[in-house]
């Protein structure tokens, strides 16, 4: 039997005579790491904010774009959103799909095998995801765009159709493919936990089989549903490979389907590397106010989460 | 408490949940599920054959599967019996559609990156040097590739590992104070929900902190392998403390109560009793957090920068790592004109980089299954 690494790693025990230093020195190890993550965010938020300051103070005609902040932030932050909002709308309801398929359709050995896949799609990097739909996926989806742009040309989002494929519109669907594994995963979760003796009851009553997910599993999960939905949101929020390397930026359009647009991890990540003074301020800052949406997502799904978990019978 | 017997009452009761329709339900046989798919893949087969778009002609196989799957149990079994079964066809489709993009991404980067991946120049190779004339001459005249990504390798395994040997410590202490010390109350709700936020912070912004944090201690524009490797444990400590905490919970508490019972002491019980109990799933939580952050690549643009050649100083100076050198070697080619030899290796890159995240996967559930404690009485 072997001591774990963490154990030995203990710095000498301090003189406190009716204690055992060693309990000494490990609940304050544990208490001072459970503390620590206490400041690393408090630092997140400071470092940001005194990095991002200048902006603020910066007459507003040095700022990109030359009107400021708010107005150079707005159409990055307009881009993200609608990008985000997108993927989680044609993610959500495949990820209920494949969760139902291996909750309830699938055999059990397929549906851990399942399980295993989605899990390896969620922990393929992120570049390797946007260099598969710049190279494979948005020359594909061009006569789609193409047939969009004819047929329903008269909408603004479909006005006139990329030749590279490399538009929000992609961006989005690659998204929506990145995320679908957490939606999966949490769905899942809350469909396993059904009340056993609800689904059985509503067998029992001569309910088929979708019926039984209709009256028990789906009213059930539903919380669990939607908070692992907007779960997705916030990582698709934050997913800035992909996004960087498929879409080619613009000035913000309505039109989804051609060029421009851009999302604010993307420009963080496209114009950092060769940015210095006011400009990294700016970019300091829309990470800032990425990280405010963010968290708000995050906390709001975590809440929805929650109070399933507290109102459920299961547990 | 009367029940009610009365069986209309029930009846009516059912009837008013959304979904329960009282059809009867009529017997029929499942072969007919087998026939109608046959038939979808022939209209297939022939919307292909005329010409349409493979996809296309796959998704309209599809609805005409779902409408003749409807048409036919209607007739034989009645209509509650079809939306079952169309129900049964959409959820096997959203199952199918989501295979489509995991199948052809991994066999293009298996197509594109496998030559690559296994040639020495680019396992033993760094960038130095390396030009768009050299990248012109494999190009055209069949010259063999010159520059790999072995810096980036090395760079990969120094970065990562340090996130590791900072977020480990604190996140299993962090989870032990979780379970062990403060397991409810005040505090511990704080912590838990801390972790929570942490947990969803943009890979990006953490990346960002990183570099404002180096910028305030060392200077602007300071950018080395450690400011990296703080960036990413900042997005592997959280998933490092979920994952041990569930980890510490699922210990029987009986193997606690006998150890302290015995007069051991609270630490020694933690340390002898609750983590040798708990260490293929912390071993295995940990494998998963390493997993999740070797693949980042945003977070290290922003901190560590763009190196060309071999750097094993995480203290001085721009690293490279796998995934920034996949991204750099597929966005900005080393020569505009002949772009395939840094396709190639942005694919090989791109493939080792899925590799070591499906074998650390892999290896994860191995040591959760095969060390597991024997809960046998």
């Amino acid at each position: 039997m072997s001591a774990p690494p963490a154990a030995s790693e203990r710095p000498p025990a301090p003189a406190k005579p009716p204690r055992r230093p060693g309990d000494v020195v490990f609940s304050g190890l544990s208490t001072a790491s459970a503390f620590s993550i206490l400041l690393i965010l408090a630092g997140v938020a400071i470092f940001l904010i005194s990095k991002a300051l200048p902006v603020f103070g910066a007459d507003p005609a040095e700022v990109t774009g030359g009107e400021g902040f708010l107005s150079y932030v707005w159409p990055l932050v307009f881009g993200t959103l609608v990008a985000s909002l997108i993927a989680m709308l044609v993610a959500t309801p495949v990820a209920v799909g494949i969760a139902l398929f291996v909750s309830h359709y699938a055999p059990k050995r397929l549906g851990t095998a399942v399980g295993f896949v989605i899990d390896l799609l969620a922990a393929v990097p992120s570049v390797v995801f946007g260099m598969w739909g710049f190279q494979v996926f948005a020359p594909k989806l061009v006569p789609l765009f193409g047939w969009l742009e004819e047929h329903l040309g008269f909408l603004p989002f479909f006005e006139s159709a990329s030749r590279t494929g490399r538009t929000l519109l992609t961006a989005s669907l690659v998204l929506a493919v990145m995320i679908l594994p957490i939606v999966t995963s949490v769905s899942r979760e809350v469909f396993l936990q059904t009340p056993r003796l609800h689904e059985e009851a509503a067998l029992a009553l001569g309910a088929t089989q979708w019926e039984m997910i209709r009256t028990a599993v789906l009213p059930f999960g539903r919380p669990g549903v939607i908070g692992g939905t907007m779960l997705g949101l916030g990582r698709a929020l934050g997913e800035t490979m992909a996004v960087a390397i498929i879409l080619s930026p613009g000035v913000f359009t309505w039109n989804l389907i051609d060029t421009g647009n851009t999302t604010v991890p993307a420009e963080i990540a496209l114009n950092f590397p060769e940015a210095a003074g006011l400009r990294l301020s700016e970019l300091i800052a829309a990470g800032l106010v990425l990280f405010g949406i963010t968290l708000a997502v995050n906390l709001a799904a975590r809440a929805v989460v929650e109070r399933r978990a507290e109102f459920s019978g299961a547990n | 408490m009367s029940v009610e017997t009365e069986p209309t009452a029930r009846q009516r009761k059912l009837s008013e949940i959304e979904g329960v329709d009282l059809d009867t339900v009529r017997a029929s046989s499942n072969r007919q599920s087998y026939i109608v798919l046959g038939l979808a893949v022939v209209v297939g087969a022939l919307l292909w054959l005329l010409g349409l778009h493979p996809a296309l002609a796959v998704v309209l196989a599809f609805v005409a599967y779902l409408v003749i799957v409807y048409a036919v149990y209607r007739s034989t079994a009645g209509s509650r019996v079809a939306v079952d079964q169309v129900a049964r066809g959409l959820v096997l489709g959203a199952f199918v559609l989501a295979l489509v993009p995991l199948v052809s991404l991994l066999w293009t980067v298996i197509v594109r990156g496998g030559a690559t991946v296994v040639s020495p120049a680019f396992l033993g190779q760094t960038m130095n040097g390396v030009t768009g004339l050299q990248d012109q001459a494999t190009q055209r005249d069949g010259a063999e590739l010159i520059g790999g990504a072995y810096h980036a390798i090395i760079g990969t395994l120094i970065i990562t590992g340090l996130a590791a040997l900072i977020s480990v410590p604190i996140g299993v202490f962090t989870a032990i104070f979780l379970v062990e010390y403060q397991p409810k109350g005040r505090v511990s709700h704080l912590i838990r929900f801390l972790v929570d936020v942490m947990t969803g912070i943009p890979s990006i912004v953490a990346g960002l902190f990183a570099f404002a944090l180096w910028a305030v201690l060392f200077g602007i524009g300071t950018k080395n392998g450690f400011a990296g490797a703080v960036a990413l444990s900042v997005l592997m400590i959280s998933t490092v403390v979920r994952n041990s905490e569930e980890m510490l919970r699922i210990v029987p508490n009986e193997l606690r109560e006998a150890s302290l019972a015995l007069g051991v002491p609270k630490w020694r019980t933690i340390a002898k009793v609750v983590l040798p109990t708990a260490a293929s799933g912390l071993a295995s939580g940990i494998t998963l957090a390493i997993a999740r952050v070797i693949g980042e690549t945003a977070p290290l643009l922003v901190a560590v920068g763009y190196a060309r050649g071999l750097n094993v100083n995480p203290a001085e100076g721009p690293m490279n790592t796998l995934a920034v050198y996949a991204y750099y070697m597929f966005t900005k080619p080393l020569s505009p004109g002949y772009r395939e030899p840094s396709l190639d290796r942005a694919w090989a890159a791109a493939l080792l980089l899925v590799l070591i995240v499906v074998v650390l996967n892999l290896s994860a559930r191995f040591i959760a299954r095969a060390f597991a404690p024997k809960t046998g009485r």
